[in-house]
Parts: C-alpha cells; structure tokens; sequence
C-alpha cells in the first residue's frame, strides 16, 4: 500500500493515572471514510484533540502525507490540509454564515496582513465562500447571522467551514449531535457526496449512520483501538459486541 | 452610506458641528470652547484608537494613557534638547509608542481576561514611575514644553484655530484608517479572534500574530494623541499615563459605543462636557458625573451608538 494520508503510531496521552489513549494506531487510506466509534468515555475526542493540534501527546506520532506533525501547532496542521468540525458547534455568532466560511477561504490564500482592501469585496474570497455554502445546501442563508441559525444549520456551516479550506483530510467530530432524524438523514446524504472528494476521519455515535458511510470501522475502547477492519468484519467481531454489550443489537442489525 | 439611520444622522450632526466650531469661536469671541474641543478631539483621538484593540479586537487594554506619555515626553524632551522639528518629535513620538507597544504587547499577549486587563495596567504604572523618575525631565513636577513642534512654516501650532483643525484632520485620518482596518482581511481576521479565538486557530490563523500587530497599530495612533496632547497643553507631566486617566479613556469608548467607528468620539465628546459643566456647578462633580455614567452603561447597552440604533428601530 502507497503511503497512507493520516498514520498515528503508538499514540499514548495520559490525564493523570488514566491513560485516555492507549498506543493507538492506525491509517486513513488517501480517499478513504474512517470512522472512529466507542462507548461514552472511550477517548475518542481526546484521540481527534491529538489529531487536530488542540492537545500534545505524551508519546507516539501523527503524521500527515508522510509528514510529521505531532507537534506542530493547530493552524499549521491546517495549512497542511487538515480541517475539523467541533463536537460542539463553534463558530463566529457575530458574523453572518458568509463572512465564517470567507474566512477559512481567506486563511489558505495568501496572507491576512492586508490592512486596506476591503475584505468583503474580494471575489474570489465570496465565490469560493458561497461555493461551500452551497454545497451543504445553505447558499441562501449567506447573509444571515450565524447567531440567528437553527442549529441543524450551524451543523451545515461547520462543515461549509471545513470544505472552504479545501482540505485532504476532513475530521468530523460527531456531525450528527444534536440533529432531529430528517436532518440527520440530510447530513448523511451530505457526507455520502463529500466523501468523492475528501479523505474523511468521522467520529460518530450514530451507528446507522456509521454502518451506511464508512470504508473502515476503528473501535475505540479504554483508550484502546480494539478492532479495526470494513463494517462486515466490525459487525462480526466478538470483542465489539461484548464492549457493544447493551447496544450489541444496534452493531448487528443496522446498515 | 446606504440608508438613513439616526446614529448617522447624529455622527453627521456630530462632525459637522467639530469643523464648523472655530467659526463659532471666532463669531462669538468664545476662545475657551475652541481650546476645550482641541482637548476633547486629542482624547477622541486616544479613545478611537483605543476602541480599535478594544471595541474591534476584544483585547481590554488598562493601560493606553501610557502611550499618552510616551508621545508626549517623546516631543518634550526633544524640545527640552534643542529639536524643535516636528518632523522629526512626531516621527520619534509614533515610533517610540510602537516599540512600547510590540514589547509590552509580545509580553500582555501571552496572558488572557482579568490578567491581560493587570498585566497592561502594571506596565502603564511603570511607565508612570519611570517618568517621574527622570529628574534631567521634570521628574514628578513633569516638563513645559516652551515652544511648539515646528512644522517649516507649513502650518503654525501656536495659532488656537490652526492648531484645532491639525487636531481634527488627525483624529478623522486615524478614523478613516480604522475603517479601512476593519473591513479589510487583516480586521476581519482580528474581530473573528475577539468572537471565537479556537475557531479561527482551528482554520489556519495564528492568534497572537495578529492581535500584536494590531496592538502595536492602535498604540502608535494613541502616540500621535499625546504628541498632539503635549503641544496642546505646553506641558507633560507623569500624571497623563497615570491609571485613572487609561479608565477615563476606557470609560469613552465604553460610553460612545465599543467596536463602533465614531462610538468613541462621542463617547469623549459627552464624557469631557460632562466633565467639565458639573465641574463648574459643584465641587462634587465626581458624585453626579459617576451615576450617570453607570446609568448610561447599565440601561444603554452597547452605550451611545447602541441606544441610538435601537431609536432607529422604534
């Protein structure tokens, strides 16, 4: 196999005397949809924290398309083609749907040190903006603020948000919380659609949608990556289905 | 401008009155208001820069009457050593108040909130200290400044109405420069940090690059104030970058609206009137002037410019 986009060998970060990530391994395959499930507590926003920059591990290493970079600082994880979605939605509620998503379009071409043109005049800024916008299905929402959206659609700006830096791999952090089944159901088509384009890292609680979305399964628990193969193998594993014990039916009869 | 509001009708209404004002003066043979406004344009001046780390930037600066000081002395003690050149004591002023600002600034910026707020506060106090220790200078008593920064004939500081309209021009340029500022990449960059500093880590932009440099602008256009200030006055004194007087120029741009381009202008404009009217009535002036302003601060959210959008709405 070529040299993966994403390889995390032997990642360890302890909070304490609880070992959150336990020598974690694993690889995303240029154009591939990973997804990292597990129980409540298993570690997996601590894992997507080392990936994105957010939090230093304490041993073992990331690097991206063959490069190194463990610790290199979030915004130049960034500038290497590395976006995210929070868990959480964050994002600027003072400024409209627009103006958020212009700015990540504005960090990856050519530099912020411009004091005198008007920002919001730059067309290639806007065209690649509402690009993204349209994309998640929010174009006529642009001018409206951030602070004014449903949160299904502050979901959709997130992920605008990420595709406007163009990135190779995108990280998701749980994309579906919080949304109702019809938008769940539209998120889910959305990211069918991404996947052609993005390599993409997909946390997710939502088994279904996992099952329908992902080429490789990883499943994380106590920190430790306990299986990792396509879903057919992941639905079959028997130490997924003990870690899985209460929701053992939604591993084997979804997707 | 696209449409008619009541705070543009208010700022034009505003302006309009500061240019037309030594015609008053002159008219009326009323020289003390033209010297009041000159102090109130210098202050507007100190607060609109102020506003831009403040208002635009969310960085809550205590300290900026420090650069107050620096322009100041900067102009002063080049005049006390024979350079009478303004164009060399302005220069000098800007470029000392933004030294001041990238070290201080590079220092502050490690640092968040409340220990931002002490840690701008405690270089400002040394600042004061440092001026008060400069015996050759005045020391505590400060430094009279006997003659005027020069400007080859070009234009005479002495003469009240020439020296009221360099002021004014200054505080309109710093004011156009703050819009440009703003709207631009680099103003959108700073204002998306004061909103949700992870957010635009998260998309590539390194915070504190930003923020320094937008700290060093704003402290070199608040020098430009002092140089102005000290020719002003003919005097400059350690008590210009006293703490109290960072609160005044805070409590401007709190007052006049923050992150708002002619908020602080207004803000000084009613502060310093207020100042100086309930000063005349009564000794007690603080007593009044200090509920006011809480009032004012308390009920009108978003202070004078806010209070006047939401007239526009009904």
């Amino acid at each position: 196999m070529a040299e993966p986009l994403l390889r995390v060998e032997k990642l360890v970060r302890r909070f304490g005397g609880i070992i959150a990530t336990d020598n974690v391994s694993l690889e995303v395959a240029s154009g591939e949809l990973h997804a990292i499930i597990g129980p409540n507590g298993a570690g997996k926003t601590t894992l997507i924290s080392q990936l994105t920059g957010h939090l230093a591990p304490h041993s073992g290493s990331v690097s991206l398309a063959g490069r190194d970079i463990t610790y290199l600082p979030a915004y130049r994880r960034c500038a290497l083609g590395l976006a995210r979605s929070f868990q959480i939605t964050s994002l600027l509620l003072d400024f409209t749907a627009a103006d958020n998503v212009a700015l990540a379009a504005q960090a990856h071409a050519g530099t912020s040190f411009r004091f005198f043109a008007n920002a919001r005049k730059e067309k290639d800024l806007r065209d690649a903006a509402h690009a993204a916008l349209d994309r998640v299905g929010l174009a006529h929402r642009a001018d409206v603020l951030v602070s004014k959206l449903s949160h299904g659609e502050r979901r959709q700006i997130e992920l605008a948000v990420a595709l406007a830096s163009r990135p190779k791999l995108l990280l998701l952090d749980e994309p579906m919380a919080g949304l109702g089944v019809t938008e769940s159901q539209g998120m889910v088509k959305l990211l069918q659609e991404l996947r052609k384009e993005v390599s993409i890292v997909l946390v997710e609680h939502d088994m279904p949608a996992v099952f329908a979305l992902a080429d490789r399964i990883s499943v994380l628990v106590y920190g430790r990556v306990i299986a990792s193969g396509d879903p057919d193998s992941i639905r079959a594993n028997e130490d997924v289905k003990r870690a899985y014990l209460g929701d053992q039916h939604v591993v084997t009869h979804h997707g | 401008m696209k449409s008619f509001t009541v705070s543009k009708a208010v700022t034009a209404l505003m302006l309009a009155g500061l240019v037309l004002l030594p015609l008053y003066s002159q008219a009326s043979g009323n020289i003390f208001i033209l010297t009041l406004f000159t102090r109130i344009i210098i202050l507007a001046l100190a607060a609109a820069s102020l506003n831009l780390i403040m208002g635009f930037g969310g960085m809550m600066s205590f300290g900026h009457a420090a650069y107050l000081g620096i322009g100041g002395y900067a102009v002063g003690m080049l005049a006390q050593e024979g350079v009478g050149s303004g164009w060399i004591q302005f220069p000098v002023a800007l470029a000392a108040s933004a030294i001041y600002a990238l070290v201080i600034g590079a220092l502050s910026l490690r640092t968040r909130g409340v220990y931002f707020i002490m840690i701008t506060l405690a270089f400002a106090q040394m600042a004061y200290y440092v001026a008060s220790g400069l015996a050759r200078y005045g020391g505590d008593d400060g430094l009279t400044v006997y003659k005027r920064s020069d400007f080859s004939g070009l234009i005479n500081l002495s003469n009240r109405t020439q020296f009221y309209y360099l002021c004014l021009a200054c505080l309109l340029g710093v004011i156009f420069l703050i819009w440009r500022i703003v709207n631009s990449r680099f103003g959108l960059v700073v204002q998306g940090l004061r909103s949700n500093e992870q957010r635009m880590q998260a998309i590539g932009f390194p915070a504190k690059r930003y923020q320094l440099v937008c700290f060093v602008i704003s402290g070199t256009m608040c020098g430009l104030a002092g140089a102005l200030l000290a020719n002003n006055t003919d005097f400059v004194s350690p008590a210009v970058m006293y703490w109290t007087r960072s609160g005044d120029l805070m409590v401007m741009v709190i007052l006049g609206g923050m992150g708002t381009l002619f908020g602080p202008v207004m803000g000084a404009v009613v502060f310093l009137l207020l100042e100086e009217f309930l000063s005349q009535i009564t000794e007690y002036w603080a007593l009044i002037m200090g509920p006011l302003l809480l009032l004012i601060v308390l009920f009108g959210r978003g202070g004078i410019m806010g209070m006047l959008g939401r007239a526009n709405r009904g």
